[in-house]
This record gives structure tokens, C-alpha cells and sequence, in this order.
């Protein structure tokens, strides 16, 4: 298929990937913060999204095939990229591009370095911190595992530069995926490369509140 | 004033090429940037040596032919202007000069700071052009042009196809340069028969070329002495989703 090969084409299956992984970030937070209700909140939001696991187990494939493509296209635009310019210039100074855009694919990779971790402690229970067991309704305690984990302080500490790879990735990548769907003009332009900026930040801010309020221990057991 | 130059010399294609330092002495701030290097070339022919060996034409800023990387930026990153329109006004006596050819996989560097951009022309002959039966002289109304369209497609066609946005972009992309073509054609009646073949044709000869992918840096905007807007990169990706289609 043209599209597979094409510039353009891996290009726009970039953005729609993009604004797939966006999509999710956005309802994982909007999950994630039933944490600030308590045990209650987030022990039976977790119980509520489990209860079909065909659909669990649809929507995480969905995701990785969204994800797989995101990162094979650009760990292979980026080597493309990286070939076409020999960056053999003595002095470069650039006018508009910024540390997010030309590091995308470190933020990127980190991002995805993040996830991994993320997957093997909450999700498979791999990691020595993760406290597994049920709560007083006889749910898997979310609350407590949560709690327990971000209570280290070099956890939370890693969640949070985590989250600020994403903000730098996002915040390229928020006003790129608009480009290259071409939803864009003259006059957009410079207002999506702002609104990207800000709608990531607040994104940040909004992930690294919970193990900030945690570690801060206004979120107790 | 007196300035310090750092020239990419190299001998040719295969050779390897290094900074080498010259002293300009004497430049007169009315002077073009071009003219100034006229000056220490005359200075190297008589004392025997190779003068530095740079691409120029019109010396209007029209041409598109001036092609140098100065202190890190293409044309010198005076905003919309090309090196011969650059003037050493804006430079300080004492100041030290960085002098380099384009730089990309796409633009092999023939001598000193002229590159070879015929790849530029192979994008231009995949779809640049409009078909159209030749006769007797058609009316100049026959096909009318919105107002709109015409100024939108005259904007993308101030494109004069120096380059810049190739050896600016950090992808040595030539996204820039291919959206204004398309865009331009896609823009006008006459042009919008072929626009879904066009876009295909002339993306896959920028690839084949070895130009890089955008990744949307906007660089080229910045860099482009014709001050071609990044929009059109928006309208190359529209009319490309549009090609999907058919």
C-alpha cells in the first residue's frame, strides 16, 4: 500500500496513532483521579473496568497496535531524517525548532520506557513495591498498592519525570498531529502551537498530582 | 570594518573540505554580503590562490541562486532576505563569520559553497506543471480565478527555489519547497485536474531524491527569504488525504 511507504502517508498514520495514545492519556486521568475519593473511588472504578475482559483485553491490544505502529514509524522517520541531513554544519543555530520537536524521539522512547515500567508494576504486579490484596468489600485494593508505591519517594519521583518526557512530547506533538492532518492555517498556527503547550502542561500537572499529593501525605492509607 | 571569515572550502564533490580563515579587511557597511566576498576573492586571485567559489545570478534577491549558510543560518537569518540582499550593515567590525554551503544528504556540495540542487528539479518534473492541449491563444478570462485563489497560489509561488527550507530543516526535508508547488497548482483551476497524481508524484520524488521526512520543526518558515508560510505544508497533507480517496 502507497500510504505504508509514502512520507506523507507514515506521517499522517503518525498523528492518528498520536491522537489515539492522546485520547487514552485523557481517560486514563480522568480514571486515575478517582484516587482523590479514596479507597471507594478508585477500588471500585478498577473493579467496574475489569468486569469484562473481553473488552479489557480488545481495548489493550487496540492500544499496543496503536502504540507499535506510533513507535515503528518514528524510530524509522526519525533514522530516515537522521540520513538525510549529515548534520555536518560547523555552526547551526536554529530559528523556530525547540528541545521538544528535535527530541521527540527521546521523549518518545523514555515515554514508552515509562509504560513498560508502568505495565509491570500496576498492571502485572512485577516490581518488589507493589502490595497486592483486597479490600473490605473484597476488591483488589488499587487504593492501597497505589498509595504504598507512591509513598517512596524515588517512585514518585520517577513518575513525575516521567510525566514531564510526556509534557516535552506532547507538547510538539499536540500541534504537529493538527499539521499534518492539515486542520491548520495562517492563522491557527501559532494558537495550536500555544494550546499545545498549555493543554500539555495542565496534563503534567494533572498526572503528577497524584503522586505528589501522595508523597505529600495529604493521601493516607 | 574589519571582519574574520571562516569559508567551507572544498575542492570538489569527492574531496574533503575544511573551514579555512580569511581576513576582510577594509568592508564598507554598503557593501552586499556578495560584494564583500568578491572583494577577498579579488584579494586571493592575486595572490595566487583559488577563490572561494559561491553560487550567484541576479544579486536582486529573485534568482534563488545564492546559497550560503552564514553564522549558522541560511541567507544569514536577516528575515526575508537572500544573501545577495544581505548587507555588511549588519554586521559589526571584529565580528567573525561562519561561512558554509547547504548542508544535505539531497544537495551534494560540487565546490566550496556551491551544492548541487537538481534534486529540487526532479520534484518540480513529477508533477510541477499543469497538462494542458496547445492551439490556437485562449481568452484570458476563459477560466476564472477567485480573487482568493489567485492571491493564495501567487503567495506559495513567491517560492524561488533557493533551497533554504532543505538546508534549514534539521531533516533536510524539502517539505517546504514541495507544499508551495502543490499547493500553488492545487490552488487554481487549471491546476486541480492532476492535483490527487501531483501531490503523489512530487512526495515520492522528494523521498526518492533523499530528502528527509517534516516533522513539523517549521524551521524552514523561518529560514525561507521568501517568508513562504508552514500553512501550506497543511494544504500539501490535505490535498495528499484528498489523493487517498481516488
Amino acid at each position: 500500500m502507497r500510504i505504508l511507504s509514502s512520507s506523507v502517508g507514515r506521517k499522517i498514520l503518525m498523528s492518528i496513532t498520536g491522537q489515539l495514545l492522546i485520547i487514552f492519556i485523557l481517560i486514563h486521568l480522568i480514571g486515575n483521579s478517582t484516587i482523590f475519593f479514596g479507597p471507594n473511588g478508585i477500588n471500585a472504578y478498577a473493579e467496574h473496568l475489569h468486569s469484562l475482559p473481553p473488552l479489557v483485553w480488545a481495548f489493550r491490544l487496540f492500544m499496543l497496535a496503536a502504540i507499535a505502529v506510533h513507535i515503528c514509524y518514528g524510530v524509522t522517520l526519525t533514522l530516515e531524517n537522521k540520513a538525510a541531513n549529515p548534520g555536518a554544519y560547523a555552526v547551526k543555530r536554529n530559528l523556530k525548532a525547540s528541545f521538544a520537536s528535535e527530541n521527540m524521539i527521546w521523549t518518545g522512547l523514555l515515554v514508552a520506557a515509562f509504560i513498560i515500567y508502568h505495565l509491570l508494576q500496576f498492571t502485572i504486579h512485577g516490581t518488589p513495591d507493589v502490595v497486592v490484596g483486597l479490600d473490605s468489600a473484597n476488591r483488589p485494593d488499587v487504593f492501597r498498592m497505589v498509595v504504598t508505591s507512591f509513598g517512596n519517594g524515588l517512585i514518585a519521583l520517577a513518575y513525575m519525570f516521567a510525566m514531564l518526557m510526556l509534557f516535552l512530547h506532547l507538547s510538539h506533538g499536540i500541534p504537529s498531529f493538527l499539521q499534518t492532518m492539515g486542520w491548520n492555517n495562517e492563522k491557527t498556527i501559532p494558537a495550536f502551537g500555544t494550546g499545545g503547550k498549555v493543554i500539555s502542561a495542565l496534563l503534567m500537572l494533572a498526572y503528577i498530582s497524584i503522586p505528589a499529593v501522595i508523597l505529600a501525605g495529604l493521601l493516607k492509607l | 570594518m574589519n571582519l574574520t571569515l571562516h569559508v567551507w572550502r572544498q575542492s570538489g564533490p569527492k574531496a574533503p573540505g575544511k573551514l579555512e580563515q580569511y581576513e576582510a579587511k577594509n568592508v564598507s557597511p554598503d557593501q552586499s554580503f556578495l560584494e564583500m566576498l568578491d572583494e577577498v576573492n579579488e584579494h586571493l586571485i592575486k595572490e595566487g590562490k583559488d577563490p572561494i567559489a559561491f553560487d550567484h545570478d541576479c544579486r536582486e534577491g529573485i534568482c534563488g541562486m545564492c546559497s550560503q549558510v552564514i553564522n549558522g543560518v541560511p541567507h544569514g537569518g536577516q528575515e526575508r532576505t537572500t544573501v545577495c540582499q544581505l548587507h555588511m550593515r549588519r554586521f559589526n567590525d571584529g565580528d567573525t563569520i561562519y561561512i558554509e554551503p547547504w548542508r544535505a544528504l539531497a544537495f551534494p556540495i560540487q565546490k566550496d559553497l556551491i551544492v548541487d540542487r537538481s534534486n529540487l528539479e526532479k520534484i518540480m518534473q513529477a508533477g510541477g506543471y499543469t497538462s494542458c492541449h496547445t492551439g490556437g491563444v485562449a481568452d484570458g478570462n476563459a477560466i476564472l480565478v477567485p480573487k482568493v485563489a489567485a492571491d493564495y497560489a501567487m503567495d506559495a509561488a513567491e517560492c524561488i527555489g533557493c533551497g533554504a527550507c532543505v538546508a534549514a530543516c534539521p531533516n533536510g526535508s524539502a517539505m517546504l519547497y514541495t507544499s508551495a508547488k502543490v499547493a500553488q497548482l492545487a490552488a487554481l483551476p487549471q491546476g486541480q485536474a492532476e492535483a490527487a497524481e501531483r501531490v503523489c508524484a512530487m512526495t515520492e520524488a522528494m523521498q526518492e531524491a533523499g530528502f528527509g521526512n517534516c516533522s513539523n520543526h517549521y524551521e524552514c518558515q523561518a529560514a525561507c527569504p521568501k517568508g513562504i508560510n508552514v500553512k501550506f505544508i497543511a494544504k500539501l497533507n490535505r490535498e495528499y488525504q484528498k489523493a487517498l480517496f481516488k
